[in-house]
């Protein structure tokens, strides 16, 4: 992006199987204030408030009447994107590159484990009239595209165990994530079938957690002296509510997305340029399935590193642990990922820190039944 | 103004015609519930069946244990130096954590009410229900919470809007200790003290 634009301060809260200690509100306000601290910033500074946030994960309808307070936004200028955390990331670039603000907070939360009856949830995300009635579970529709994915690589179900095994390995050096694990490739599939190619370890389990970035104009983020972390590109895309119509083998949405990205971050040779990766895993086998997308690496070249169990080598993919090593929580994964992205650019990630990463990629998935997700592309200063 | 007919020859492809011969009100097909229920007509039925269990968190899971108790308990904020119930963990104005717990009255003021006729699933009511916001005592700037109010003696609805009216002192009438279940509904109804 021409003039730029810049996270300049991230706040998250642990990502936590259950929050029992705090209202979804009160973990909102931990996320936000940490984010604030971080960019040397404060409520009253930040022209535009961003929320990510869908009614049915909150049991309560027109969520983004109860955004303000823990944001710090009365009668401040906010808005709500039913969205993946990335479309939320656009919309506060938009705001920036349109000029309407300099400084915006984007905000994306999950309470899964409020949820009592995610199946329900789910069957509202179907076609009410000609795919509810025949009753087929989000995960068989995830087992679908696993099968076709298989079928088109020719990749055996050991090379998404693997992905498994290293996640989980990842996660366990990251103090955010609740699901690290020491596990290995029989054990993976020797756990239960939940939809056949699908097993139980193929699937990443749900999270609580908060997580607030603050955005920036580059005139703004320079003036902050802070380290700012630059959006170099972004991109979105959705690809057809039509469970038959779509490329199962094939994340589309994806190849679109990075397109639109990479164009805009003038990345020509992604697999040069890019020096690591937090990329959607939901399902472990989407891990392999988006890194193809964008060009990273083919499935072979993908399984090969996962042989490895580590987040050293050539790409380092998830080593946050992604959302099998956190935890899942809907479309704050993105921003979460997004959050980890800037501190390994930064050089703050700790001990699982990817040692030069200057260049990396995010890219989301909006989950089952959905064929919608983002990239971006962020850059050191 | 009912437009006038014209007569003319039935040439179909006489735009002209067609347009002064749309009456003035569409000629639908009325549809009766029968016909739904029927099924006469394409609809697809889903009744959904979510369920959540929200964590209250620190500040309301304490307000509700009070009203338990019978107390209407509520929060300070020594930056602006507002007094708030319901209570919340941190100040919305000044974002920060909000410093004190106090114990506040069970009285207040009538802000606004409303004398309604119908239940929340639009049902008519023969008493009708007197929703109200409460603004609580010991609250700075005067806030409260929405309840309803009652004992107002009074069944005949000329007489409760005699009765009722905006900046009436009204004090809690409480369920019994034993029935207390710590929520909001532990107060029955807000009651005159005048
Ligand atoms: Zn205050």
């Amino acid at each position: 992006m021409d003039e730029g634009v810049a996270i300049l301060g991230v706040g998250v809260t642990p990502l936590r199987p259950i929050s029992p200690e705090l209202s979804q509100r009160e973990l909102i306000f931990e996320a936000a204030t940490k984010a604030y601290i971080d960019a040397g910033t404060e409520p009253a500074e930040i022209h535009s408030f961003i929320s990510i946030s869908e009614d049915f994960h909150e049991g309560t309808s027109i969520t983004d009447e109860y955004t303000p307070d823990q944001l710090g936004a009365i009668l401040r200028p906010v808005h709500t994107i039913a969205g993946d955390g990335l479309q939320g990331l656009a919309a506060a670039c938009m705001l920036i590159q349109s000029g309407i603000a300099d400084l915006v907070a984007v905000e994306g939360h999950c309470k899964t484990s409020n949820i009592l009856n995610h199946e329900e949830v789910f069957a509202m995300a179907l076609d009410p009239i000609y795919e509810r009635p025949v009753g087929v579970p989000s995960h068989a529709i995830a087992a679908l595209e696993m099968r076709r994915y298989l079928h088109e690589t020719g990749l055996p179900e050991e090379a998404v165990a693997g992905v498994v095994v290293k996640n989980r390995r990842n996660a366990l050096r990251n103090p955010l994530a609740s699901y690290g694990a020491s596990l290995t490739v029989e054990e993976v599939q020797a756990s239960p079938l939940l939809a056949s190619p699908l097993r139980v370890l193929h699937t990443s389990p749900y999270a609580d957690g908060a997580v607030v970035l603050i955005v920036a104009s580059a005139a703004r983020a320079r003036r902050k002296g802070r380290k700012p972390v630059w959006i170099k590109g972004i991109g979105w895309a959705t690809e057809t509510p039509w469970l038959a119509e779509r490329s199962w083998g094939r994340a589309t949405y994806t190849v679109v997305s990075a397109q639109m990205a990479y164009r805009m971050a003038g990345i020509s040779r992604p697999r040069k340029e890019i020096h690591f990766a937090e990329v959607d895993d939901t399902y472990a086998y989407k891990e392999l399935q988006h890194l193809q997308a964008l060009e990273l690496l083919t499935p072979q070249e993908a399984t090969e590193l996962t042989r490895g169990g580590d987040f050293e080598g050539p790409l380092p993919v998830n080593a946050s642990g992604g959302s099998l090593g956190m935890g899942y929580c809907f479309d704050a994964t993105a921003l979460y990922r997004v959050a980890e992205a800037t501190w390994q650019i930064r050089g703050e990630a700790g001990s699982h820190q990817v040692p030069g990463a200057r260049t990396g990629v995010v890219c989301s998935w909006r989950g089952v039944p959905t064929t919608t997700g983002g990239v971006v592309v962020l850059q050191a200063d | 103004m009912a437009r006038k007919r014209e007569s003319s020859p039935q040439n179909p492809h006489d735009v002209g015609r067609v347009m002064r011969e749309i009456p003035e009100r569409p000629r639908g097909t009325p549809l009766k519930d029968q016909d739904i229920r029927e099924g006469k007509v394409s609809l697809i039925a889903w009744k959904p069946h979510l369920e959540y269990r929200w964590d209250s968190g620190v500040a309301i899971s304490r307000f509700l244990l009070g009203l338990k108790e019978g107390k209407i308990l509520g929060v300070r904020c020594h930056s602006c130096g507002r007094t708030v119930t319901p209570p919340r963990a941190f100040c919305e104005w000044c974002f920060r954590p909000v410093d004190e717990w106090v114990e506040l009255k069970d009285t207040g003021t009538v802000n606004t009410f409303s004398i309604c006729y119908v239940t929340w699933d639009m049902k008519p009511l023969e008493i009708p229900q007197i929703p109200a916001v409460i603004e609580i005592d010991g609250t700075h700037p005067r806030v409260g919470f929405l309840h309803l109010l009652g004992g107002i003696g009074e069944k005949d609805v000329e007489a409760i809007r005699r009765r009722v009216r905006v900046g009436m002192r009204v004090q809690a009438v409480w369920k019994s200790p034993a029935e207390r279940v710590g929520a909001i509904t532990d107060i029955l109804y807000f009651q005159p003290l005048e």
